[in-house]
């Protein structure tokens, strides 16, 4: 792809695009919006790491775990967080039967069916990993 | 010509990742990140964590979790580079950085999650 290995190469066209390309139209901030929520799912990791973290090493350790996470910074970082981490889930359940076409006896499984059953997958690991936590 | 080979399995990671992180990081995030620390409900005992992270079937749920979202992120976020702050000429130093990046974390969750616990 080097364009210089001849001087009578043609020179590429190439129009100049803005950095932030994406900020002028709706549909394009919330498509980097949504390629943005991976920073947040990363980030619940760290925290769900640090959380486990904390408990394995004893009770001051917890603590001190839920010290942190009731400074009004984290607080405020986490809710910001979590409205990143829903928004994904909403447009990934969404996309879903785009990406599986699941067909059964010779018929596609309409995809009002297949984000439902993302749904209530959603809502059935959601409640019972409640469960599990509040005992 | 080895990238194109290792494009299908970042992928695989990518959307697996994704579905993990959507069913559940939420729930968790929404009480260790918000209910609990609000006071709405009162946080679980540690002993009672410790019991419940220490089965054998949450260890390897979390581990599943962690590794799948990170690498998730790690795709996601290539393309978000590349894409929204068209930084495509940096490609070989964002790959390294993010799979590496998830490489790390993923080192860092199995040591959290079945040495350390």
């Amino acid at each position: 792809m080097n364009a210089r290995y001849t001087e009578f190469h043609p020179r590429w066209y190439r129009p100049r695009m803005p950095v932030f390309w994406w900020v002028g139209r709706r549909s394009y901030l919330i498509f980097v919006l949504r390629e943005l929520s991976s920073v947040f799912v990363a980030w619940s990791v760290v925290f769900l790491l640090l959380l486990v973290h904390a408990v394995s090493q004893g009770g001051q350790q917890y603590q001190q775990f839920l010290n942190l996470s009731r400074n009004p910074w984290m607080l405020a970082l986490n809710i910001v967080a979590l409205a990143f981490l829903v928004f994904h889930a909403i447009t990934w359940f969404t996309l879903a039967p785009q990406a599986m076409v699941v067909r059964l006896r010779g018929k596609r499984v309409p995809r009002s069916l297949i984000t439902g059953a993302h749904y209530a997958g959603w809502a059935l690991l959601s409640a019972l990993a409640a469960w599990l936590i509040l005992g | 010509m080895a990238k194109r080979r290792a494009e299908p399995l970042v992928w695989l990671l990518f959307t697996s990742g994704g579905l993990a992180a959507a069913l559940l990081l939420p729930v968790l995030l929404v009480l260790f990140g918000l209910v609990f620390p609000a006071g709405w409900v009162s946080a679980p005992s540690q002993a009672h964590l410790l019991s419940v992270a220490r089965n054998p079937l949450t260890r390897i749920v979390l581990l599943g979790l962690c590794v799948l979202a990170l690498f998730h992120w790690a795709h996601r976020f290539r393309y978000t580079l590349y894409e929204g702050l068209q930084l495509k000429h940096l490609s070989k130093l964002i790959i390294v950085g993010c799979y590496g990046g998830a490489l790390v974390g993923s080192a860092l969750a199995v040591y959290v999650l079945l040495i350390g616990l």
